[in-house]
């Protein structure tokens, strides 16, 4: 008996290898792109606009090159290692100083590993006199190079106790945990299980939105006396659910698997949704100076999800989790986590709650900050700052 | 002068589909890249890998794609330009000279195809077990960027601009007497009529409660029927909804892989409501279709959906209905003045009772509960759904003279 557990707890050392025919039927499928015409508004109220989607196409059946995306991943430690039933992919990087915090940091959707790439040169190797930390950066069930679960179950709450035992299996008995957008659900769902070895977490999608401000924003209730900062966020929330940005959401809880059948048949399918998520719609792929994000990390991105075929899969994980909103306090049990949270709060991001309800809603919050750049993808866009926030966080719990 | 004749001339329609249509359409089927199973064994996660696989072997191995050309050229179809878009539309007068006129409207995601079995019935009801006097002159347009009707290229073609086209379109056809009928979209371009009340609409017959889908607030609660129904909406809202919420907010997005791809086509229409959903996942998975609602006839409307490369254009009269709706806030539309006739199928969304056809169309003259058939009664329950529509109007036919 003792070889099945030996096997089932084993980390085998991974390598992404995408088969070259995978990336040649990428290619062909978005040369023979069948286009829908152009939508009948001047904006992106109907979603994703034609002449925003066509060139970014163009560029990816052309010149686009996943094996540099590749290339990326594979510069980096990367492993698999069963738990609960399921292959977890993660990368784990190692800080050269021994006194480095472990980290467990998790992704979103519609993201990935890729977007947490750049964090992990400031954070294992920070300049002189900043902390430094072990930084685990796994890939959610049924997302990249994870497996795809094939029972219902894998919801935010298992994903949550997949990771302790995971920081258990690397060694690590005392760690820290962190996350934006679901990397945010799973991370508060491991602070309200509170393991033994989790000392603090930091989110950066904070569940701050208070019950009755919730309410409100539903139309069930009142709207509660609110100072002029909670009134301007309380608007923003308002116009960002009338403007449909939350449809995908909705979709994708109610339905995953109708949305799954166009973008797995379709990758230009497949990157008209990811151009719905808000933290995706506004970027500029490069085109702006100001706008960091090249096509080339856009389009690393979505492939992973084409190549990997994980984009119904990733989908399910809306299902499982049952619609409650990130943002919401009551949905998220925010109040029930025990251990040391903090919130940064990216000044680009769509949703910035004021600070008085994140400390309405996090009974143990000892750091909180408001931040004038970086959005909804902090990571990607902004790593340094993120880097620095991250630090700042957990100075208190080093 | 030419102009004015050229815009409201009425050119006849024929389909042409071709070859390198349907090779292109057969290889894309054959070229699916399919997502892993559902994780559930029920549709709670949408539509059933096993069931879209039957359906794409069967598009693939046994649909006759001669089918959807010859179904629809069998019939007289003409286009005519109205508001700036070519309508399609089927006109089949009943060789009964006092037939009555007809104007019935599809829904989504159907489109004439669903409406082709009914045409016997109630153009020539002698031949299906009714009266001479149960005829009807039939008119069966393609709602605007649906099938062959044009693409509006502007915003604002919703419900109620198309029941207006639909008013203009009757009275170019020489109709100054007629009725109106639909279910789905067609129930809500249909009470749009009813609300408007153009001149020659004498009445309108639905079989879907649009208002109440939107709005329960102001219906009776109290019987077990209705408590039932009330039930059946909050299912709908809470499960069924994701569809009508995709192409109510972001119908270009879906739009991309509806034109992209044949089965994510296929996929996103069979999953209307679950009455549907069942019985033509059975059809293709166990080959036991339910009525006329067969493997060829499901896949004739999809075929054509495709080849008219209208997913994103069809989606998007949702959008316009969210926009409409917004933009018509608190504002109440004139009262329904014309005589009203419903007809609840017992496999709809939800089972309207009397109590709030009666509240929501004070003018009601027609209630009955059909014993079979579901969201696409004509397609399913053509028979049935005529023997409805003569039930309906035969006190109409009566005052005539009037």
């Amino acid at each position: 008996m003792s070889t099945t557990v030996e096997t089932a707890t084993e980390i085998r050392p991974f390598h992404a290898e995408i088969p070259q025919s995978e990336v040649d039927d990428l290619r062909r499928r978005l040369a023979a792109t069948r286009w829908p015409d152009k939508e009948t508004v001047g904006d992106a109220s109907q979603g994703v606009q034609l002449a925003r989607l066509k060139p970014l196409v163009d560029y990816w059946a052309s010149d686009y090159d996943w094996r540099k995306g590749e290339a990326k991943l594979n510069a980096l430690p990367q492993f698999v290692t069963e738990i609960d039933g399921l292959d977890i992919h993660f990368i784990h990087a190692r800080s050269s100083h021994d006194d480095a915090l472990p980290m467990i940091v998790t992704h979103g959707w519609p993201g990935s590993v890729f977007e947490l790439l750049k964090i992990v040169e400031p954070l294992t190797n920070p300049p002189e006199g900043e902390d430094a930390f072990h930084l685990v950066i796994p890939s959610l069930p049924g997302f990249g190079f994870s497996a795809r679960p094939a029972e219902p179950g894998w919801n935010p709450d298992r994903i949550a106790r997949a990771w302790d035992e995971l920081m258990h299996r690397l060694g690590y008995d005392e760690y820290v945990a962190q996350g934006g957008d679901w990397g945010a659900v799973v991370t508060e769902a491991m602070g309200r299980q509170a393991p033994a070895g989790l000392r603090a977490i930091h989110v950066n999608l904070p569940a701050s939105v208070p019950p009755d401000v919730e309410a409100a924003i539903n139309g069930t209730a009142p709207v509660p006396q609110l100072t002029d900062e909670e009134r301007a966020a309380f608007d923003g929330l308002v116009a960002a659910r009338k403007s449909g940005f939350f449809g995908y959401f909705l979709a994708l809880t109610a339905r995953p698997q109708d949305v799954g059948y166009g973008v797995t048949d379709s990758p230009v399918g497949l990157a008209a949704l990811f151009f719905w998520h808000p933290g995706f719609a506004t970027w500029s792929f490069g085109s702006d100076p100001n706008d960091p994000k090249s096509k080339d990390e856009v389009l690393d991105d979505i492939s992973l999800y084409w190549l990997t075929n994980t984009a119904a899969s990733s989908g399910r994980l809306y299902w499982e989790h049952g619609g409650a909103f990130p943002t919401s306090a009551t949905a998220l049990k925010v109040a029930e986590i025990t251990v040391p949270v903090g919130v940064t709060v990216f000044g680009e991001d769509g949703f910035r709650p004021p600070e008085s309800w994140t400390r309405r809603a996090y009974p143990t919050l000892v750091y909180v900050n408001t931040t004038e750049k970086g959005g909804h993808f902090a990571a990607w866009e902004q790593p340094e700052l993120f880097s620095d926030e991250v630090r700042a966080a957990f100075k208190e719990v080093r | 002068m030419s102009t004015v004749e050229t815009a409201t001339a009425i050119d006849p329609f024929h389909v042409e589909i071709h070859d390198d249509q349907i090779a292109e359409l057969r290889r894309r089927i054959a070229a699916t890249r399919w997502p892993s199973k559902e994780l559930v064994d029920d549709r709670s996660q949408g539509v059933q890998l096993a069931a879209l696989k039957a359906l794409a072997d069967y598009w693939t191995n046994d649909y006759d794609f001669g089918r959807l050309e010859e179904r629809l050229n069998d019939l007289p179809q003409f286009t005519t330009e109205i508001d700036g878009v070519d309508v399609h539309f089927i006109h089949v007068r009943s060789q009964h000279e006092d037939a009555l006129p007809l104007v019935m409207t599809h829904g989504w995601p159907g489109s004439v195809i669903e409406l082709l079995d009914s045409i016997g019935p109630l153009t020539d009801p002698t031949a299906h077990g009714g009266k001479a006097e149960d005829a009807f002159h039939l008119v069966l347009p393609s709602l605007p960027g649906y099938g062959f009707s044009g693409e509006p290229t502007e915003v604002g073609w919703y419900t109620g601009r198309v029941a207006q086209a639909w008013a203009e379109l009757m009275h170019r056809l020489g109709y100054t007497r007629y009725v109106a009928q639909g279910g789905d979209q067609g129930a809500a371009v249909t009470d749009d009529m009813a609300h408007q009340g153009p001149d020659g609409l004498i009445a309108v017959h639905m079989n879907l409660l649009r208002a109440a889908l939107g709005n329960t607030s102001n219906l009776p609660s109290q019987s077990d029927e209705e408590k039932a129904a009330l039930e059946e909406i909050g299912t709908f809202r809470t499960s069924g909804f994701g569809y009508f919420l995709e192409q109510t907010t972001r119908p270009q997005t879906i739009g991309y892989a509806l034109l992209d791809s044949p089965i994510a086509l296929a996929g996103w229409m069979l999953d209307h409501d679950t009455d549907s959903y069942y019985k033509i996942a059975r059809a293709f998975v166990d080959g036991q279709p339910t009525g006329g609602l067969t493997r060829d006839h499901v896949l004739d409307n999809i075929t054509l959906y495709w080849l008219t490369a209208t997913g994103a254009s069809a989606a998007r009269s949702y959008w316009e209905g969210g926009r409409a709706t917004a933009l018509a806030a608190g504002k109440a539309p004139p009262a329904v003045t014309i005589p009203v006739g419903f007809t609840t199928f017992p496999g709809e969304i939800f089972r309207a009772p009397r109590s709030w056809a009666e509240t929501l169309y004070p003018t009601l003259v027609y209630f009955n509960k059909a014993e079979k058939g579901g969201h696409f009664a004509a397609w399913e329950e053509p028979e049935i759904f005529a023997q409805e529509l003569r039930g309906a109007f035969s006190s109409l036919r009566n005052g005539r003279s009037s």
